[in-house]
């Protein structure tokens, strides 16, 4: 194998191809062939590397020197002064926030420093469109241990030990659901992977899918072997380009390698994968809804049980999980059920991918242990509030999920503790919010999303999230009545214990959360006609003043 | 079998029941709304919910199967709240203000089930989601603003009878049921069999009303209004004034339509009994001269909707004869008018029919062969159960009518067309006749009977050999034969296929509710007709003997081919 005397990642996640990464590349292609470094300098086109707010970014390995927000005519710098003159171009590089100082090298930032990659272990490190890569870093090494000394008893063992809970939101143990799918009768039996990721902000799953295709591959194998199936979908939104073709290019490469089709390593053992592409309806996120989608059918959720690990997809077992749970496969069977256990909490093993977003200085997809504080995230790897302000409630979960206020920024992020203040950890969007965020506005927001994608199957979603939102509207245009608090507890209430799928059922956990901690906001704008934050166009921005 | 508490009985049953079927063995009742057996369980209007201890959510009793150990309740505050709720929210959407002027008043899903609910006021009113009233079709009126998204017309139109001319569309609030692209009815390739009214809870879907155009025609001293009744019409009246289903209330039926001022009454099934002598010589004709089989029935218009649609090129297989009700509309405006001297100028012919796609029928341009309409209204039996009721007629109090001659009289053969079936045993009793002049010992072709979807039987007729024939009901089962045609595995030389299933007894212009021990009911009630009439066979018909001998000559003459058949269109799908 040729040695290179560095390599230049140039991060190609699609938020950084919509900012222009590739005429970065482009320009440093021609820099290094300029400069006569062909032979020397390899470029590569890389996943997600994570800190969006920097891109266009590169990294220069093996120094890890990491520059940002880059124009192609520093590009060019680049190419001259730190790859043929080796020297640092201070210019680019990133300055922490609170001393201003450069900080050269990727590790030694605050928003890398505290991450935990598990599942982005390939992003931002590898070329996604080149199998080699995959392969050079244990790539479908797993699934050659699974495939060559391993009885499907085993991995569901293995799994089951890890503690790995879903990360597609529900967080139920995914162990078991292997388990229930491997026990299933059935003439057929599939594979699903769940890539129609439509929370709002969050973007994990298409980060992995365009940054490291190959781990979701080699899980779906994996799994298939487990439970034995020789078919996997995976579904994926229409609204993801890259991902779609980075994938298609891995499972081309991945058939041709052998590493799917007939008799993979010689084994006997048969599995392929195949695309489909969804078509804009964020339910069909729900894996039900998902299931009946592939069937050709209009995605609506269905009734369970009878669950999809007993009557799936076309009534056949199928096991189905998300793009997340299965980048945590590969490394779960090479490294150890225990390796795996030794991060995160208790209850929750391993480490959760969120996205960060909103009034934080570095937003991006962050990879952090189960447990870590909401606090640490915000502060220690977010940097903190942007403009000096202050941080006023965090978002997660997406619009299933709920408002975490400032009492609670102490909370370690895990699936119970989470749950137990009304929110949840979601598929790992996480909000963050400053003083100039209107609370009531912000439930509306996400009432409004929800809302628009219900299914309209029962009424309790189809109407109900209507009728919270016509109170909402009404509230922050300042016609809100007196017991409109009440009613929209009731409505959220019930249309949680009501409705079909999971999208209704925590459609109002945006606005519980809300009224339970910033009751008092919610009473400013119905009773004095104000909003703090000024959002609110029809209402005061300024309190009344009391004449006495 | 599994044991499972519901309500702290305790209830055995197969595993795998639901909760819902498993709670009537201990007589507890859970409301439904979008559940209709043989037609669709999917969970969706929430209101058969209940609470199976160790689920965390509530679950809809309609699909949640038994096992053991179960413990259900059907009857907490937690369950009557959420129903209760499911329900309010579909009231909140509903145009209530409509209430007393819907088709569908007092025979209401909703209006009874948020009676029993206890529903008293709408709490959560909000923006209606609306929609737009499709009435451009001869046959049905759809009213968005008052559908409930229940999805029972859907899972009818595209389960039970493979047409799909209506579907769930859109998302969250503004989810509608409607044709592709928002369409009329009219412009799609709907059959019109009106299947879709039967399972409305409400009354979003519904025939177009005849009534005040038949009323007016009652009323003009100038015409001669012409009644005729489909067999199964009198097996299933009754319904509307209380009776149980499968009552025969033909005599009640014929007294109350003539108080309500019809000049004359005739029957359809007299020209039912002509169709077996038309269509039965067609079909020896086809036999003899190697013509196109299997030979099809036609007398079911929204299974000619069907065909001309979806299979335009098997249109060659269809039988050419008119359905029986345009055939004695047309023998009404000729034979009759010149017998009684009557201007045919002046009679009006109102059919009442089991079906909706007969309002369609009954306006397409080729029917009216003598230069008049043959039939000129038609509606349906609730139409009819309408008038009598507008007219303040008790109709339990009635005496007997009967029928005018001379396009009255009719056979057991003939009544049974309104059953599946019915047509081609009719047939079979006239070709095994005439083709051998031997009397037939057993007329019960029982194989033919029911309400199996698609029923076959082989029939010895001495000069032609043995008779393969099939019957199919439901456009779904309809769609099987057709491909079976289509890829030439079906060797028969007679079909019969009737649109809706179960045959005209349960056709889209009937009572509500209809469901297969309604269908059996109903047709028995025809059967038991058939048993008990002295002429069971349609070519001992004396009158249909006179009328070739005074009027039509022969079967398939010049006069019948002008009065009596027709042709088809080839419609493709849009």
């Amino acid at each position: 194998m040729k040695s290179w005397r560095a390599q230049v990642l140039v991060c190609a996640g699609a938020g950084c191809v919509s900012s222009g990464c590739r005429k970065i590349r482009d320009a440093i292609v021609a820099g290094v062939e300029n400069h006569g470094l062909k032979q020397e300098v390899k470029v590569i086109e890389t996943g997600c590397i994570g800190s969006c707010n920097l891109g266009p970014l590169v990294l220069i390995n093996p120094e890890g020197v990491l520059y940002q927000k880059l124009t192609p005519e520093d590009a060019r710098d680049i190419v001259a002064e730190h790859l043929a003159g080796g020297k640092l171009v201070e210019r680019l590089l990133y300055k922490d926030p609170l001393t201003g100082r450069p900080v050269a090298r990727l590790e030694e930032i605050d928003f890398f420093k505290y991450q935990q990659k598990i599942v982005l272990r390939n992003c931002g490190l590898i070329d996604p469109m080149n199998i080699e890569e995959y392969v050079a870093r244990e790539g479908y090494q797993a699934l050659h241990k699974v495939l060559t000394s391993m009885t499907p008893e085993k991995v569901v063992d293995e799994i089951i030990d890890s503690g790995l809970r879903g990360r597609g939101g529900a967080g139920f143990s995914t162990g078991l659901k292997w388990k229930f799918a491997r026990q299933a009768q059935g003439a057929l039996k599939y594979v699903v992977c769940n890539a129609d990721e439509g929370d709002p902000g969050a973007f994990m799953d298409r980060s992995v899918l365009e940054g490291d295709p190959h781990s979701v591959i080699e899980a779906m194998a994996i799994a298939g072997y487990t439970i034995g199936s020789s078919q996997g979908y995976v579904y994926i939104r229409a609204e993801y380009p890259l991902a779609i073709e980075r994938l298609e290019w891995a499972i081309r490469q991945a058939r041709e390698r052998k590493y799917l089709g007939r008799n993979i390593f010689g084994t006997g053992f048969d599995f392929d994968v195949e695309i489909r592409i969804g078509a804009g309806a964020f339910v069909c996120g729900e894996e039900t809804a998902l299931l009946t989608s592939i069937e050709g059918r209009r995605g609506e959720p269905r009734p369970r049980p009878p669950f999809p690990a007993v009557k799936g997809l076309f009534g056949f077992p199928t096991l189905i999980n998300n793009v997340e749970t299965y980048a945590n496969i590969p490394a779960i069977i090479l490294k150890g059920a225990q390796w795996f256990a030794s991060f995160g909490t208790e209850k929750s093993k391993g480490t959760k991918v969120f996205a960060l977003a909103g009034s934080v200085i570095n937003t991006g997809l962050v990879e952090v242990p189960m447990g870590t504080t909401l606090r640490d995230l915000v502060f220690k790897i977010g940097g903190g509030i942007m403009d000096k302000k202050q941080f006023k409630a965090a978002q997660t979960g997406g619009p299933s999920g709920g408002c975490i206020p400032a009492e609670h920024l102490d909370i370690p992020i895990d699936y119970e503790s989470l749950t137990r203040i009304g929110a949840i950890v979601g598929s790992g969007g996480l909000i963050i919010t400053d003083e100039n965020t209107c609370i009531v506005d912000f439930a509306r927001f996400f009432m409004d999303f929800t809302q628009s994608e219900s299914c309209g199957k029962c009424p309790p979603c189809r109407i109900g999230t209507k009728r919270i939102l016509e109170i909402l509207i009404r509230i922050t245009q300042g016609r809100g009545r007196e017991d409109d608090i009440d009613r929209l507890v009731e409505l959220c209430n019930n249309i949680k214990d009501t409705a079909l799928c999971g999208l209704g059922q925590t459609a109002p956990n945006p606005v519980l959360t809300t009224i339970k901690y910033f009751r008092d906001e919610y009473l400013e704008h119905i009773n004095d006609k104000h909003c703090r934050a000024g959002v609110c166009r029809r209402l005061k921005k300024q309190a009344a003043v009391k004449i006495s | 079998m599994v044991t499972l508490t519901i309500d702290g009985q305790k209830v055995q049953v197969e595993e795998g029941t639901t909760i819902l079927e498993a709670a009537r063995k201990v007589n507890v009742r859970i409301p439904t709304l979008c559940y209709l057996p043989e037609v669709q369980a999917i969970g969706a209007c929430r209101v058969c919910l209940v609470e199976v201890e160790g689920n965390r959510n509530l679950q809809p009793a309609c699909v949640f199967p038994a096992s053991e150990g179960l413990v259900v309740h059907t009857n907490n505050l937690r369950v009557r709240r959420a129903r209760k709720f499911s329900v309010e929210m579909i009231v909140s959407d509903h145009p209530m203000d409509d209430c007393l002027t819907c088709p569908r008043n007092q025979k209401c899903e909703l209006q009874k089930l948020a009676d029993d609910l206890g529903i008293r006021e709408v709490k959560f009113t909000g923006e209606k989601s609306g929609g737009q009233i499709d009435d451009l079709s001869p046959s049905i009126v759809r009213d968005q603003t008052k559908c409930i998204l229940c999805r029972r017309c859907v899972t009818v139109c595209k389960e039970v009878q493979t047409v799909s001319a209506i579907y769930t569309q859109g998302r969250g609030f503004k989810t509608r049921v409607e044709p592709a692209f928002g369409r009329s009815l009219n412009d799609v390739s709907c059959t019109l069999c009106g299947q879709c009214i039967l399972v409305c809870p409400v009354g979003a879907i519904t025939e177009k009303e005849n009534i005040e155009e038949v009323w007016h025609a009652i009323f003009d001293p100038s015409k001669f209004v012409v009644i005729q009744d489909a067999p199964a019409v009198r097996a299933a009246l009754g319904e509307e004034f209380g009776y149980p289903p499968g009552t025969l209330v033909t005599g009640k039926m014929l007294a109350a339509v003539r108080r309500l001022g019809f000049n004359r009454v005739f029957d359809t099934n007299f020209a039912a009994d002509l169709t077996i002598i038309e269509e039965g010589s067609e079909l020896l004709k086809r036999i003899r001269e190697g013509g196109v089989l299997p030979m099809i029935t036609s007398c079911s218009p929204g299974w000619i909707k069907f065909i001309e649609h979806f299979y335009p090129d098997l249109l060659p297989h269809l039988s050419t004869c008119k359905s029986p009700h345009q055939m004695l509309g047309a023998l009404t405006k000729t034979y009759y008018a010149e017998k009684a001297g009557i201007d045919p100028r002046d009679i009006v012919v109102v059919s009442v029919m089991p079906c909706t796609a007969k309002k369609f029928e009954c306006s397409r341009p080729e029917m009216a062969g003598s230069g008049y309409r043959d039939v000129d209204y038609v509606i349906t039996t609730r139409e009819l159960a309408k008038m009598i009721r507008q007219a303040g007629i008790d109709f339990a109090g009635l005496e007997n009518g009967y029928y005018d001659d001379p396009l009255g009289e009719y056979t057991g053969a003939a009544t049974i067309f309104g059953a599946t079936g019915g047509v081609m045993e009719a047939a079979l009793r006239t070709a095994c006749e005439v083709a051998t002049g031997k009397t037939l010992e057993n007329l019960d072709f029982q194989a033919v009977r029911g309400l199996d979807g698609i029923k076959e039987a082989v029939v010895p007729v001495d000069g032609i050999g043995n008779v393969k024939v099939a019957v199919a009901h439901g456009l779904g089962n309809a769609r099987k034969i057709m491909e079976r045609i289509k890829d030439g595995t079906a060797d028969y030389h007679f079909i019969e296929i009737m649109c809706c299933p179960g045959g005209c007894v349960s056709g889209g212009g009937q009572p509500v509710p209809v469901n297969d021990e309604i269908r059996r009911l109903r047709a028995q009630a025809l059967y038991q007709e058939d048993k008990n009439l002295k002429i069971r066979k349609s070519h001992e018909n004396p009158s249909i003997k006179r009328i070739y001998e005074e009027f039509l000559g022969q079967p398939l003459g010049e006069k019948s081919h002008h009065l009596l058949h027709t042709k088809y269109t080839a419609r493709g799908r849009f």
